[in-house]
Order: structure tokens, then sequence, then C-alpha cells
């Protein structure tokens, strides 16, 4: 078991230095001077160098990369080149934001899914079935963008049920705050789920055809026992997979739907960076999303050796 | 009272074709502590039978006749209360141990399961008996096995798992459907010694299906011959051997390759190819392929007839098969005698 | 992502594949949708019902009419003509995007299963680490680099597929490999490369072409998002995209703004992906049964 989770830790300190030596060399090599760029082409070059030397960028790109990635790990991220307030500062506020956003959303997500995959795959071929196929094909093709302008249309310009955007910080309370949370993250999950059901019942109807449900059957397991004592176990396996790739689609649709609802967000903290030529903050937030997603199907593959007994045996 | 009165069973399938007729008119009894047989090629419906006496079918089939067991009528009952029989009183194995465990279970815990589920035992009691059966059905150290994975073992030793569970809460009646076509010759004969011992053992009434003419000699008195969802041929297991009435299965038997036959013959084979059972014409199931057929075979499917008491054989044309075994014609080519002769 | 699709026998040509093809729902609803956007596209290119590029402030927000079959935008200019001209952004980028994807992530199955060993593990790992990157990602850090505009964004995407490509197109490829035909033209001296041009290519065809009409319709929702976003197709060439984010601003004064782009691009996924999965179905039977 140490010998699996070695193995994986090792993969995923590999994958955050390769993302990280991409992102540095998109976003801080190849742009070129990042002084010239902040101020202008009509700049004169003293002003330029001494800017640079006060970002610390005149010193050799290795030794850049080496102070960014010491001062990721200990939680020093730079200064805004726009704001001269700490990078860690600002995504720390805006993480506060869309990493309960995104839960929510993938809670919602899941149980939807899961929900309807499992009904589905029960009344395999009959209406039940059909319906959830049908909607699933819709909500696979709607933008997530615009169902979220759609429920904007529908919740606050028609029935004045939710704000149009934006979103007041936690300080006033818990509920408040998840309200102004709920259409955005409806918005994300409806895609999301939609996919997530179709392999759920896809999974679950190629479990039912193993005979070893048959088996469970033929001890006098009901119907009921046998898919939720036999059936979800196994199903869960290629699902849960397709959750963990699921979460790198879910981060990207926070930063649309962030936009849609003008919430202060990683995402928004990004754009208005980007037209800023902030490029510290771009590479610091890139960085961060990467890694999120990078984690979490890490931690995908722990719960796989957890449900699956045979992946420990098989995986050294 | 017979442990098991199967009536003019008859299963109509469900298949992308049309329907399939898959178990025509299939009658038979079996006592308790009775061992049956039943024998035939693939797709001749045994397990389509036993899937029926379980009520294992999919929704879509419909089944006809009755099936009394311990006086209860099974057709008549809601799937939660034959999930109460299954199990329980009727033990059921398949041919397939590699697939048939949950790979994400220990095998303690599936063979505790029908404790669990028929008797209410605890956990802790569940194990105790679960580790005794597997001991019974010889795995070795059971007790520090008996939360190891189903992967962890060998096709042998799985199958063994299965008839403790099959086995737990000690059923009246065990069904094994080709329980070792899957596994090694050599594992074979161990797997149906194993069956034969506990069945002894248990006072259980047994039925065997299998393709294997070998098998069923040595495990079953008595024995039934399907053909095309019909029983042909019904007799005690030595009677059937000995005298073969109906064409099948003296194409059946002819059709085994012997320890002594001479080197160079051609196998015999019965000409023609099983149905699919969705095409099945009307008549004897048989007719067209048997080198008896008369026109008639054509028109209404045979009754039973007694040839002597407990052996039943459905054909019309018995004299004439009777006669061609008093007087043989050869009928297999002597090719190949030059070759033993080089 | 449904479980990997081993290769099949091409049915391209196959017995009965128009007669399996129109009796199937699924393509037949996906196959006309996906064809009326080639033809809007087309179409668009030779006449629409006014300029999508001319403002005509006296016409602005006008609600649907039969001068203006779905009105107008707050320019003045006529959304049905908008509409026609924005579907060949959305296919332009489509197919450039899926094509990089598909050329180069073939490229690299073929080779990974052609040469197993590291060759293979070190082209898995790295586009095991592409999935770290969606799209918008990819082409965030592009637009901050070298700015806005459609070909950032078709990099971008088409980058984002490479990783898919080329993991479908190993598996598949593997499985081709290990039949026996491929042993026996190995057994006579083949070299890897004509067997991957003649044996394995044509036996994973079907799942390219699968594949490359679900990615298509992928990309043309990453393209609506990124010029939602202002990150994709720039003004003045219309865009479903950017159509939706300039209605958002108007949501009390003329919703309708925000439906037909919308449903525009939801119609041509919709479409896409009908097809994509109906000649998945069709193109092996032993699937179609199990759905």
């Amino acid at each position: 078991m140490s010998l699996f989770l070695f193995k994986r830790l090792i993969t995923l300190i590999a994958t955050l230095v390769g993302a990280s030596i991409v992102v540095f060399l998109v976003l801080e090599i190849l742009p070129g001077n990042a002084a010239q760029i902040l101020m202008g082409p009509d700049a004169s070059p003293e002003a330029v160098q001494a800017l640079a030397i006060k970002l610390g960028i005149d010193r050799p790109a290795v030794e850049r990369y080496w102070h960014w990635v010491s001062g990721m790990l200990v939680g020093d991220l730079g200064l805004s080149y726009a704001y001269s307030t700490p990078v860690a500062e600002l995504v720390l506020e805006r993480l506060a934001l869309t990493v309960p956003l995104a839960l929510m959303a993938m809670t919602i997500t899941t149980l939807l899914a899961l929900a309807a995959g499992i009904y589905a795959a029960a009344r395999h071929n009959k209406l039940g079935d059909v319906g959830v196929m049908g909607l699933s094909q819709i909500g696979i093709a709607i933008p997530n963008f615009w169902f979220a302008i759609l429920l904007i249309l529908l919740f606050s310009v028609h029935l004045g049920w939710f704000s149009a955007g934006g979103f007041e910080g936690w300080s006033e309370g818990i509920l408040p705050g998840i309200k102004a949370l709920f259409l955005p993250a409806i918005s994300l999950a409806v895609v999301q789920s939609a996919i997530l059901a179709r392999i759920t019942r896809s999974a679950v109807l190629e479990v039912l055809r193993e005979d070893f449900v048959r088996t469970a059957r033929a001890k006098g397991v009901s119907r009921r026992g046998a898919m939720w004592g036999h059936v979800l176990r196994n199903a869960m396996i290629p699902v849960i997979t397709v959750m963990g790739l699921q979460f790198a689609e879910l981060l990207a649709g926070t930063i649309v739907v962030e936009n849609v609802f003008y919430l202060p967000g990683l995402g928004r903290l990004i754009f208005q960076s980007i037209s800023n030529r902030d490029l510290i903050v771009v590479r610091n937030c890139v960085m961060l999303l990467a890694a999120m997603v990078v984690i979490v199907n890490f931690v995908v593959d722990l719960l796989y050796a957890v449900i699956d007994p045979r992946v420990k045996a098989s995986d050294i | 009272m017979p442990l098991l009165e199967v009536s003019n069973l008859h299963v109509r399938l469900h298949t992308h074709r049309g329907p399939a007729y898959a178990v025509r008119d299939v009658s038979f009894t079996l006592e308790r502590g009775e061992t049956l047989g039943l024998v035939g090629e693939s797709g001749c419906g045994k397990s389509i039978t036993v899937m029926a006496l379980m009520g294992l079918l999919p929704e879509s089939a419909q089944v006809t006749g009755s099936i009394r067991f311990d006086g209860q009528e099974l057709t008549a009952k809601s799937d939660p209360q034959m999930c109460e029989i299954r199990g329980n009183r009727i033990g059921m194995i398949f041919q397939e141990p590699m697939t048939a465990l949950n790979p994400v279970h220990s095998i303690g815990r599936q063979v505790a399961e029908p404790l669990r589920l028929h008797r209410g035992l605890s956990a802790s009691a569940a194990r105790k008996e679960a580790i005794s059966l597997l001991d019974r059905v010889g795995i070795p150290q059971a007790a520090r096995r008996i939360d190891a994975y189903p992967h962890q073992f060998s096709g042998g030793q799985r199958q063994r798992v299965t008839i403790a569970m099959a086995l737990a809460c000690g059923p009246d009646l065990l069904i094994a459907d080709e329980p070792t076509t899957a596994l090694d010759v050599t594992i074979q004969q161990q797997i149906l010694e194993l069956i034969s011992d506990l069945v002894a053992e248990r006072g259980m009434a047994l039925m065997l299906i299998s393709h294997d003419l070998g098998v069923i000699a040595q495990n079953v008195a008595r024995m039934l011959v399907m053909y095309g969802g019909s029983v042909v041929e019904s007799g005690p297991t030595e009677a059937v051997f000995a005298h073969r009435m109906h064409p099948y299965t003296l194409g059946l038997f002819a059709a085994r390759p012997g320890l002594l036959s001479q080197k160079g013959r051609k196998l015999a084979t019965i000409a023609g190819s099983v149905p699919e059972l969705v095409d099945l014409p009307a008549g004897c199931p048989f007719a067209g392929r048997c080198r008896f057929t008369i026109p008639e075979c054509h028109v209404t499917v045979p009754p039973p007839h007694q040839v002597e008491p407990g052996h039943h054989v459905r054909c019309i044309r018995l004299e004439a098969v009777a006669a061609e075994k008093a007087a043989p014609t050869p009928t297999l080519p002597r090719e190949g005698r030059e070759e033993e002769a080089a | 992502m449904s479980a990997i699709p081993v290769a099949t026998p091409p049915l391209l040509h196959g017995p009965g594949f128009w007669k399996r093809a129109l009796g199937h729902r699924s393509f037949v609803i996906g196959a006309v949708l996906s064809l009326l956007l080639a033809l809007t596209a087309l179409l668009s290119l030779l006449w629409t019902p006014y300029s999508p590029y001319e403002v005509v402030m006296a016409a602005k927000m006008l609600p649907p009419d039969s001068h203006h079959w779905l009105g107008t935008d707050p320019y003045g200019r006529d959304v049905a003509s908008l509409i026609l001209v924005g579907a060949r952004a959305s296919i332009a980028v489509g197919v450039i995007a899926v094509s990089i994807g598909l050329l180069i992530g073939t490229a690299f199955g073929l080779l990974a299963a052609a040469r197993r060993g590291w060759v293979e593990e070190a082209i898995m790992r790295v586009a095991d680490f592409g999935f770290a990157f969606p799209a918008i990602l990819s082409a965030i850090m592009l637009t901050a680099v070298f700015g806005a505009g459609m070909v950032n964004a078709i990099i971008a995407i088409g980058i984002y597929n490479i990783p898919t490509f080329a993991r479908i197109t190993r598996a598949s490829a593997n499985a081709v490999w290990s039949r026996e035909f491929v042993l026996a033209a190995r057994a006579c001296g083949k070299g890897p490369l004509s067997i991957t041009m003649e044996h394995v290519l044509p036996n994973i065809a079907s799942v390219l072409i699968v594949q490359a009409t679900i990615r298509f319709a992928i990309a043309i929702l990453a393209e609506a998002a990124l010029s939602y976003l202002g990150l994709g197709t720039q003004p003045p060439q219309p865009s479903w995209g950017r159509m939706l984010s300039e209605a958002q601003t108007l949501l009390f004064q003329a919703p309708l703004l925000a439906v037909f782009p919308g449903a525009a691009i939801a119609l041509a996924v919709l479409g896409l992906n009908l097809l994509g999965d109906g000649l998945r179905d069709i193109f092996d039977p032993r699937l179609a049964r199990k759905r």
C-alpha cells in the first residue's frame, strides 16, 4: 500500500513541477520584459530598467523560477505589479468565493447525476430512461453561461427571487452568501450533471450485466439489495474517474460563470489582471488552478484504491 | 409428496427477432435427496428451465405451467417471496467461477450474506459459520483467508466458494448449472466429488446440468435429455445410457470420441445444426435432423411414451429406431485404414 | 468519456451502413442539425437578409417582425443575419481546432502504440499532464501573452484536443496491434510505419471519426465561451458567444437578444453530439444493442 501511495505522490509532484515550468515559460519568459510591457512602448530605457530591477526580473530565468517556486511553498507569491499588494492576499480573498462555489456545484452535480443515472438504469429502455437520456442530451448541448443568463432572466428579471449578480462577502452571513452563489452553482451543475448522469447510467447498466449480480440474486438478495449492495460500489469505479476529470472542466466553468454573475472570484481576478498586464497575478492564479486539478485527480486515484481492492495488488 | 414437481412448463422469451419458445411442455419430478441430470447441447433450454425455477428470468419472459416446490406454487410468487426461497431453500451454482463473485467484497462477506439475510445471524456469528463452511468446501486456512478478495483465489477455489455460498442456509435443493465446464480437467473431478459428498451428507436433492455425458454418468441417478426446449428422453441414468431410445440420444452417444475408437475413423456427427429457438417449426424439434424422420414427425410434437417404468421417450418412430439397433448398418466410412496399416 | 472504445473493423463501407444509419434516430436528427449548421454557414457566404456589419441606429432594438425575423441588436443590426454569419466563426474554429488535435494527437498516439516501452510511457504522461489545462486556461495564458483573437482561441482549443486524441488513438491502436493479422504482417517483415498506415489506421478510423464529431461539438462550446469572455473572435466578426455577452447587459430591455444566439449554439452542439453518438452506434452494432 505504501508503495502505491509513494508512486502516486511522485507522479503528483512531477506533474506539479511540470505544470509550473509550463506556466512559468508561457507567462513569464514568453511575454518578454514585463517592465517594458507595464510601462508601455514610450517609456525611457532607464525607467524600464529601474522597474525591472525593482520587480526582480533582471535576474536569470532559472533563478527567477526557483525564487517563485520556493516562494509558493511558503505562501509568498510576490507582489502584484498593478497594486503592489501581496498576490497571496489577493488570491486568498478570491478563493473564499471560488472554492465554495466549485464545491457547491460539485455537490449538486453529484447528487443530481447519481440519482438520475441510477434511476435511468433501473428503468432501462422504459420511459424514465428515455426521459433522462433526452434531458441529458439537451443538458450537454447548453452552454453553461447561456443557461446562467436564462436563469437570471427567469429568477431575477421575471421573478425577482435572486439578484442578477454580485457577492457581498461572507461577512454578511452564511445564508446570504449561499443565496448569491446558488444560481451560479446551478448553471455549472446542469451541464456537468448531464454528462455524469450518462456515465453513471452506462456504468450501472454494465455492472448489472455482470455474473456476480446473478449470483447475488440466486442467494436471495432482492433487486434493490443487489443494486445498493453489489452494483453501485462497482459502478462507482468508472464514475469517480470521470468526476475527477470533470473537475478541470468545472473550474474552467467557474471562470466563465463568475463573469456572468459579476462574482469577485479567481476568474474575475484573472481577467482584470490580464487587462492590467499584471502578469504575476495571472501566473500565480493559473498555477493555482492547474494545481487544484492535479490534486483532485490525485485524490481520485487514492479513492480508487479504497473502492477497488484489485488496484493495490496489480499496480506495483 | 415430491420435493419438486414441474408440470407443463412453457417459457416464452422476448428476443429482438421475435418470441422464442425456449422451454416447451417440460414436466418432471424430483424427490427429496434425489439426483437428476439435465443433458443437452447449448441452446436446448436447460439453463432457461432452471432459471424459470428460480424465478430469475428477465421480466419480459412469459412462464406458464406449474412449478411446485415443497407443495408451494412458485410461479404464483412475487419476487420478494422468491427472494425468501433463493439461497435459502434452493441453492444454485453457475458455470463461470471467475466472474461469479463480487470483486470488491471479501469472500467472507459474500459467504455470510445469505446467512445474515435468511437466518438473521449477527456479523460475528455469520463469520464463524462462514469459516466453517469454507473449511468444509476445502479452502485451506479458511480462518485466515476469509477476508481475502476473489481475485486472490484460483478458479477452482472460487467455485468452492460459490458452493459454500449456495449451501450456507442448508437448502433442500441444489441446482448446479455446468459447474465444472469452465475448470481445468484435473479440478473438475475434485469439484464434482465435493458436490456429490455434500449432497449425500446433507440429504439434498441435486439438479445437475451438463453437456458432458461422462459427468452425468457419474453423478446422477436419473436424467433428462433436452433438445429444442423439450425433454426428448427421461429415465434412470443407467437405462438411458444402456438403451438410448430417442434418435437424438442415440446421436449424442455416438458422437463421443471413445478411448477405444479406432484411429483414423471420422467422429460421428449429427447432421445439421441446432435450430434457433426463434425459428423452431411445428412438430418434433428434432425432425429434419433425425434420419428416421417421416412426414408425420413435422406435424405434432410427440407425446411422452413410456418404454419401461420411469423411462419415457418422445418419439413416434421408436420401432424403427429399435429395428436399426438390432441390425446395425455400418454408417461410418472406414477410411484411414490404409494409414493404420502403414 | 465512456469506456475506451476498442478498434472495430471499419463498417464504413460494410454491409448495410446506410440502412442502419437511416434507421437510427439519433443519427438522423444529428445529421439534419449538423447539415443545417453547415448550410447556414455556407449560405451566409452568399447571402444574408441584411448586412451584419452595417450599423443602422434608427432600427435599433426592434422586436421580431416581418422585416427582421429575429429582431435587431442595439446597433440596429439584423439578428438573423448575425446568427447566420456567426455560424462561420463556430465552424472555422471547430474544424481547425479539431484538426490540430486530431493530426498531432493521433500521430503521437500511433507512435506510442507502435513503439511501446518508454516512448509510450513518456507520451502518455505528457498527455495526462495536458488534462490539467482545460481550454479556457490555455486560452487565458495565450491571450495574456499574445492578446485576444480567433487564432489564439483556435490554438488553445487545438492544444486542448491533443491529449484526448492521443489517448484514444493509443488505446485503439494497441488493440489492433495485438490482432493476428498484424502479427502475421510483422512475421512477413513489414515495418511499423507501413503496418501503422496500412493496418492500424483504417481499423481505428471509425473511432476517430466519432471522437472528432464529438470534439467538434465541444470546440463550438469552447469558442462560444471564449468569445463571451472577449478572448475569442473579435469584432467586427460576428460570434454567437459575443452576441450573448452583449445581450446580457440589456437583459431587462430586450431579453430575446439573449435567447437566439444561445439557442443557435445549443442546437449546433446537440446536432453534432447526436451525430457522433449515432455514428458510434452504427459503426459498432454490438455497442448499439447494449444501449
